[in-house]
Protein backbone atom coordinates (compact mmCIF):
# COMPACT_ATOMS: atom_id res chain seq x y z
CA UNK A 1 0.00 0.00 0.00
CA UNK A 2 1.04 3.60 -0.51
CA UNK A 3 0.88 6.28 2.14
CA UNK A 4 2.13 9.85 2.34
CA UNK A 5 4.59 10.05 5.23
CA UNK A 6 5.73 13.53 6.22
CA UNK A 7 4.94 14.74 2.74
CA UNK A 8 6.67 11.92 0.85
CA UNK A 9 5.14 8.88 -0.82
CA UNK A 10 6.10 5.56 0.79
CA UNK A 11 5.21 2.00 0.02
CA UNK A 12 4.47 -0.75 2.54
CA UNK A 13 3.71 -4.39 1.71
CA UNK A 14 0.62 -4.44 3.93
CA UNK A 15 -1.46 -2.36 6.31
CA UNK A 16 0.24 -1.89 9.66
CA UNK A 17 -0.39 -0.35 13.06
CA UNK A 18 1.03 3.01 14.09
CA UNK A 19 3.35 1.18 16.49
CA UNK A 20 4.63 -1.03 13.64
CA UNK A 21 5.12 2.01 11.42
CA UNK A 22 7.14 3.84 14.08
CA UNK A 23 9.13 0.71 14.79
CA UNK A 24 10.01 0.33 11.10
CA UNK A 25 11.32 3.90 11.11
CA UNK A 26 13.46 3.43 14.21
CA UNK A 27 11.25 5.88 16.09
CA UNK A 28 9.49 3.50 18.46
CA UNK A 29 10.90 4.94 21.68
CA UNK A 30 11.13 8.57 20.56
CA UNK A 31 9.16 11.48 21.94
CA UNK A 32 6.92 12.43 19.04
CA UNK A 33 3.34 13.10 18.06
CA UNK A 34 1.37 11.44 15.27
CA UNK A 35 -1.35 12.79 13.04
CA UNK A 36 -3.20 10.72 10.43
CA UNK A 37 -5.37 12.58 7.91
CA UNK A 38 -5.19 15.66 10.13
CA UNK A 39 -6.46 13.81 13.20
CA UNK A 40 -4.24 13.29 16.25
CA UNK A 41 -3.57 9.68 17.11
CA UNK A 42 -2.98 9.53 20.87
CA UNK A 43 0.05 7.59 22.04
CA UNK A 44 -2.26 5.21 23.91
CA UNK A 45 -3.85 4.20 20.58
CA UNK A 46 -0.66 3.51 18.63
CA UNK A 47 -1.01 -0.27 18.96
CA UNK A 48 -4.60 -0.32 17.69
CA UNK A 49 -4.49 2.41 15.09
CA UNK A 50 -4.22 0.87 11.63
CA UNK A 51 -2.55 2.87 8.87
CA UNK A 52 -4.60 2.44 5.71
CA UNK A 53 -3.74 2.89 2.04
CA UNK A 54 -3.68 6.56 1.05
CA UNK A 55 -3.36 7.83 4.62
CA UNK A 56 -1.49 11.07 5.10
CA UNK A 57 0.74 10.56 8.11
CA UNK A 58 2.61 13.29 9.94
CA UNK A 59 5.20 12.48 12.58
CA UNK A 60 6.48 15.53 14.45
CA UNK A 61 8.83 16.35 17.29
CA UNK A 62 10.13 19.42 19.09
CA UNK A 63 13.11 21.30 17.68
CA UNK A 64 14.76 24.63 18.41
CA UNK A 65 12.58 27.63 17.68
CA UNK A 66 11.74 31.07 18.96
CA UNK B 1 14.37 43.43 59.49
CA UNK B 2 17.85 44.60 58.53
CA UNK B 3 18.35 46.95 55.60
CA UNK B 4 20.04 44.20 53.66
CA UNK B 5 17.09 41.89 54.20
CA UNK B 6 14.66 44.64 53.18
CA UNK B 7 16.51 45.16 49.91
CA UNK B 8 16.55 41.41 49.39
CA UNK B 9 12.80 41.16 49.97
CA UNK B 10 12.15 44.06 47.62
CA UNK B 11 14.10 42.43 44.86
CA UNK B 12 12.89 38.88 45.16
CA UNK B 13 9.17 39.17 45.89
CA UNK B 14 8.15 40.16 42.42
CA UNK B 15 7.03 37.01 40.66
CA UNK B 16 5.47 36.83 37.22
CA UNK B 17 2.19 34.92 37.02
CA UNK B 18 1.11 33.38 33.74
CA UNK B 19 -2.08 31.31 33.75
CA UNK B 20 -1.83 31.07 37.53
CA UNK B 21 1.71 29.69 37.55
CA UNK B 22 4.43 31.65 39.33
CA UNK B 23 7.78 32.36 37.65
CA UNK B 24 10.82 34.14 39.02
CA UNK B 25 12.34 35.00 35.67
CA UNK B 26 10.74 37.56 33.38
CA UNK B 27 12.97 36.59 30.48
CA UNK B 28 11.55 33.97 28.09
CA UNK B 29 13.87 32.55 25.48
CA UNK B 30 13.68 30.68 22.23
CA UNK B 31 15.87 27.75 21.27
CA UNK B 32 16.33 28.43 17.54
CA UNK B 33 19.42 29.43 15.58
CA UNK B 34 22.03 28.01 17.98
CA UNK B 35 25.04 26.28 16.46
CA UNK B 36 24.52 23.07 18.43
CA UNK B 37 22.73 21.55 21.42
CA UNK B 38 25.56 22.41 23.82
CA UNK B 39 25.28 26.09 22.97
CA UNK B 40 21.48 25.88 23.30
CA UNK B 41 21.84 24.37 26.75
CA UNK B 42 24.50 26.80 27.97
CA UNK B 43 22.77 29.94 26.71
CA UNK B 44 19.40 28.85 28.06
CA UNK B 45 20.95 28.23 31.46
CA UNK B 46 22.81 31.56 31.42
CA UNK B 47 19.58 33.40 30.61
CA UNK B 48 17.93 32.13 33.78
CA UNK B 49 14.74 31.65 31.76
CA UNK B 50 12.09 29.27 33.06
CA UNK B 51 9.80 29.43 30.02
CA UNK B 52 11.44 28.25 26.82
CA UNK B 53 9.92 28.15 23.36
CA UNK B 54 10.23 25.20 20.99
CA UNK B 55 9.04 24.62 17.43
CA UNK B 56 7.09 21.60 16.18
CA UNK B 57 8.43 20.09 12.96
CA UNK B 58 8.41 16.87 10.98
CA UNK B 59 10.87 14.26 12.18
CA UNK B 60 13.63 13.51 9.71
CA UNK B 61 12.65 10.14 8.33
CA UNK B 62 15.57 7.96 7.41
CA UNK B 63 18.22 10.11 9.05
CA UNK B 64 20.18 9.16 12.13
CA UNK B 65 17.49 8.40 14.70
CA UNK B 66 20.07 8.63 17.48
CA UNK B 67 20.89 12.30 17.05
CA UNK B 68 20.30 14.21 20.32
CA UNK B 69 16.79 15.54 20.67
CA UNK B 70 16.02 19.02 21.95
CA UNK B 71 13.89 17.74 24.80
CA UNK B 72 16.88 15.83 26.17
CA UNK B 73 18.71 19.18 26.45
CA UNK B 74 15.75 21.37 27.36
CA UNK B 75 13.93 18.98 29.64
CA UNK B 76 10.21 19.48 30.31
CA UNK B 77 11.03 18.55 33.93
CA UNK B 78 13.29 21.57 34.28
CA UNK B 79 11.66 24.16 32.02
CA UNK B 80 8.13 25.20 31.14
CA UNK B 81 8.04 24.48 27.44
CA UNK B 82 6.20 26.90 25.22
CA UNK B 83 5.54 25.29 21.84
CA UNK B 84 5.11 27.91 19.12
CA UNK B 85 3.24 27.97 15.85
CA UNK B 86 6.08 29.65 13.96
CA UNK B 87 5.84 29.14 10.23
CA UNK B 88 2.03 29.02 10.26
CA UNK B 89 0.21 31.36 7.90
CA UNK B 90 -3.33 30.13 8.51
CA UNK B 91 -5.46 29.61 11.61
CA UNK B 92 -5.95 25.97 10.63
CA UNK B 93 -2.24 25.20 10.50
CA UNK B 94 -1.68 26.96 13.83
CA UNK B 95 -4.45 24.97 15.53
CA UNK B 96 -3.09 21.68 14.14
CA UNK B 97 0.37 22.59 15.39
CA UNK B 98 -0.93 23.34 18.90
CA UNK B 99 -2.85 20.06 19.04
CA UNK B 100 0.23 18.11 17.97
CA UNK B 101 2.29 19.98 20.58
CA UNK B 102 -0.21 19.12 23.31
CA UNK B 103 -0.03 15.46 22.36
CA UNK B 104 3.77 15.58 22.15
CA UNK B 105 4.05 17.16 25.59
CA UNK B 106 1.53 14.90 27.37
CA UNK B 107 -1.35 17.34 27.61
CA UNK B 108 0.66 20.48 28.27
CA UNK B 109 -1.62 23.26 27.06
CA UNK B 110 0.40 26.49 27.25
CA UNK B 111 1.17 27.61 23.70
CA UNK B 112 2.62 30.58 21.88
CA UNK B 113 0.26 31.39 19.02
CA UNK B 114 1.73 33.21 16.07
CA UNK B 115 0.06 33.31 12.69
CA UNK B 116 2.19 35.17 10.22
CA UNK B 117 1.15 37.49 7.41
CA UNK B 118 4.12 37.40 5.06
CA UNK B 119 7.70 36.21 4.90
CA UNK B 120 9.26 39.61 4.45
CA UNK B 121 7.97 41.21 7.63
CA UNK B 122 6.79 38.18 9.63
CA UNK B 123 4.16 40.54 10.96
CA UNK B 124 1.16 38.76 12.46
CA UNK B 125 -1.96 38.15 10.37
CA UNK B 126 -4.41 39.45 12.97
CA UNK B 127 -7.53 38.07 11.29
CA UNK B 128 -6.09 34.54 11.18
CA UNK B 129 -4.70 34.96 14.70
CA UNK B 130 -8.14 35.90 16.05
CA UNK B 131 -9.69 32.88 14.33
CA UNK B 132 -7.07 30.55 15.80
CA UNK B 133 -7.42 32.13 19.25
CA UNK B 134 -11.17 31.47 19.31
CA UNK B 135 -10.67 27.80 18.47
CA UNK B 136 -7.75 27.26 20.84
CA UNK B 137 -9.34 29.00 23.84
CA UNK B 138 -12.53 26.96 23.31
CA UNK B 139 -10.36 23.84 23.09
CA UNK B 140 -8.82 24.55 26.52
CA UNK B 141 -5.45 25.89 25.44
CA UNK B 142 -3.72 28.61 27.42
CA UNK B 143 -2.79 30.99 24.66
CA UNK B 144 0.09 33.45 24.75
CA UNK B 145 -0.50 35.41 21.60
CA UNK B 146 2.02 37.15 19.34
CA UNK B 147 0.47 40.34 17.99
CA UNK B 148 1.39 43.75 16.65
CA UNK B 149 1.73 46.83 18.83
CA UNK B 150 -1.90 47.90 18.37
CA UNK B 151 -3.49 48.60 21.78
CA UNK B 152 -7.04 47.93 20.53
CA UNK B 153 -6.16 44.50 19.17
CA UNK B 154 -4.11 43.68 22.26
CA UNK B 155 -7.17 44.34 24.43
CA UNK B 156 -9.34 42.19 22.14
CA UNK B 157 -6.99 39.22 22.63
CA UNK B 158 -7.21 39.68 26.38
CA UNK B 159 -11.01 39.75 26.21
CA UNK B 160 -10.96 36.58 24.12
CA UNK B 161 -9.22 34.76 26.96
CA UNK B 162 -5.52 34.82 26.09
CA UNK B 163 -3.38 34.28 29.20
CA UNK B 164 -0.73 36.70 27.94
CA UNK B 165 -0.52 39.18 25.10
CA UNK B 166 2.83 39.57 23.37
CA UNK B 167 3.20 42.60 21.11
CA UNK B 168 6.22 42.81 18.86
CA UNK B 169 8.74 45.58 19.49
CA UNK B 170 10.00 45.34 15.90
CA UNK B 171 10.00 42.62 13.22
CA UNK B 172 11.11 39.13 14.34
CA UNK B 173 14.88 38.81 14.18
CA UNK B 174 15.37 42.45 13.17
CA UNK B 175 17.08 43.66 16.33
CA UNK B 176 15.60 47.12 15.78
CA UNK B 177 14.54 47.54 19.41
CA UNK B 178 11.35 49.13 20.77
CA UNK B 179 10.00 50.97 17.69
CA UNK B 180 6.82 52.24 19.29
CA UNK B 181 7.31 52.69 23.04
CA UNK B 182 4.16 54.75 23.41
CA UNK B 183 1.95 52.00 22.03
CA UNK B 184 3.67 49.40 24.21
CA UNK B 185 3.03 51.64 27.23
CA UNK B 186 -0.64 52.03 26.28
CA UNK B 187 -1.01 48.25 25.86
CA UNK B 188 0.54 47.73 29.31
CA UNK B 189 -1.68 50.35 30.95
CA UNK B 190 -4.86 48.82 29.48
CA UNK B 191 -4.02 45.24 30.36
CA UNK B 192 -5.09 42.88 33.13
CA UNK B 193 -3.08 39.94 31.74
CA UNK B 194 0.72 39.89 31.42
CA UNK B 195 2.13 41.85 28.49
CA UNK B 196 5.40 40.55 27.11
CA UNK B 197 7.42 42.07 24.32
CA UNK B 198 7.97 39.32 21.80
CA UNK B 199 10.39 39.98 18.96
CA UNK B 200 12.56 42.88 17.87
CA UNK B 201 14.99 43.16 20.77
CA UNK B 202 18.59 43.65 19.60
CA UNK B 203 20.65 44.15 22.71
CA UNK B 204 20.40 44.42 26.49
CA UNK B 205 19.29 48.06 26.59
CA UNK B 206 16.28 47.20 24.39
CA UNK B 207 15.20 44.58 26.91
CA UNK B 208 15.67 47.06 29.77
CA UNK B 209 13.56 49.65 27.95
CA UNK B 210 10.74 47.15 27.45
CA UNK B 211 10.75 46.42 31.17
CA UNK B 212 10.98 50.12 32.10
CA UNK B 213 7.85 50.68 30.04
CA UNK B 214 6.10 48.30 32.40
CA UNK B 215 6.09 45.10 30.38
CA UNK B 216 5.78 41.95 32.47
CA UNK B 217 8.47 40.16 30.52
CA UNK B 218 10.31 39.83 27.25
CA UNK B 219 10.55 36.85 24.90
CA UNK B 220 13.59 36.76 22.64
CA UNK B 221 15.63 34.36 20.55
CA UNK B 222 17.75 35.93 17.82
CA UNK B 223 19.21 38.67 20.04
CA UNK B 224 20.85 35.93 22.12
CA UNK B 225 21.42 33.12 19.62
CA UNK B 226 22.71 35.48 16.94
CA UNK B 227 25.15 37.36 19.19
CA UNK B 228 28.89 36.76 18.71
CA UNK B 229 28.91 35.19 22.18
CA UNK B 230 25.40 33.89 22.84
CA UNK B 231 26.15 32.73 26.38
CA UNK B 232 27.49 36.12 27.41
CA UNK B 233 24.53 37.85 25.75
CA UNK B 234 22.12 35.53 27.60
CA UNK B 235 23.70 36.67 30.85
CA UNK B 236 23.50 40.33 29.76
CA UNK B 237 19.80 39.93 28.91
CA UNK B 238 19.08 38.37 32.30
CA UNK B 239 20.58 41.42 34.02
CA UNK B 240 18.88 43.88 31.68
CA UNK B 241 15.47 42.34 32.38
CA UNK B 242 16.09 42.48 36.12
CA UNK B 243 17.47 46.03 35.99
CA UNK B 244 14.63 47.28 33.79
CA UNK B 245 12.02 45.68 36.03
CA UNK B 246 13.54 47.17 39.18
CA UNK B 247 13.75 50.59 37.55
CA UNK B 248 10.07 50.35 36.55
CA UNK B 249 9.05 49.38 40.08
CA UNK B 250 11.28 52.06 41.59
CA UNK B 251 9.61 54.78 39.50
CA UNK B 252 11.86 56.95 37.41
CA UNK B 253 12.26 60.72 37.87
CA UNK B 254 10.32 62.98 35.54
CA UNK B 255 12.19 64.38 32.55
CA UNK B 256 12.94 68.12 32.85
CA UNK B 257 14.43 70.50 30.37
CA UNK B 258 16.87 72.23 32.74
CA UNK B 259 19.28 71.20 35.45
CA UNK B 260 18.56 70.47 39.07
CA UNK B 261 21.68 70.49 41.29
CA UNK B 262 22.43 67.30 43.18
CA UNK B 263 24.45 69.01 45.94
CA UNK B 264 22.90 71.53 48.34
CA UNK B 265 23.15 75.13 47.21
CA UNK B 266 23.35 76.44 50.81
CA UNK B 267 26.51 76.25 52.91
CA UNK B 268 29.20 76.65 50.28
CA UNK B 269 32.22 78.24 52.09
CA UNK B 270 33.05 80.64 49.28
CA UNK B 271 29.75 82.52 49.54
CA UNK B 272 29.89 85.99 51.15
CA UNK B 273 27.57 86.35 54.18
CA UNK B 274 25.64 89.56 54.04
Amino acid sequence: MNIILNGNAREYPDTLSATELLHSLGLADKRLALEVNQEIVPRSSFDNHIINPGDRVEIVHAIGGG
Amino acid sequence: MSTVMQVHAHVTTDPLFIAGVEYRSRLLVGTGKYKDMDETRAATEASGAEIVTVAIRRTNIGQNPNEPSLLEVISPDKYTLLPNTAGCYTAGDAVRTCRLARELLDGHDLVKLEVLGDEKTLFPDIIQTIEATEILVRDGFKVMVYTNDDPIIAKRFEEMGCVAVMPLAAPIGSGLGIRNPHNIMTIVENATVPILVDAGVGTASDAAIAMELGCDGVLMNTAIAGAQDPILMASAMKKAIEAGREAFRAGRIPRKRFASASSPIDGTFFQEDV
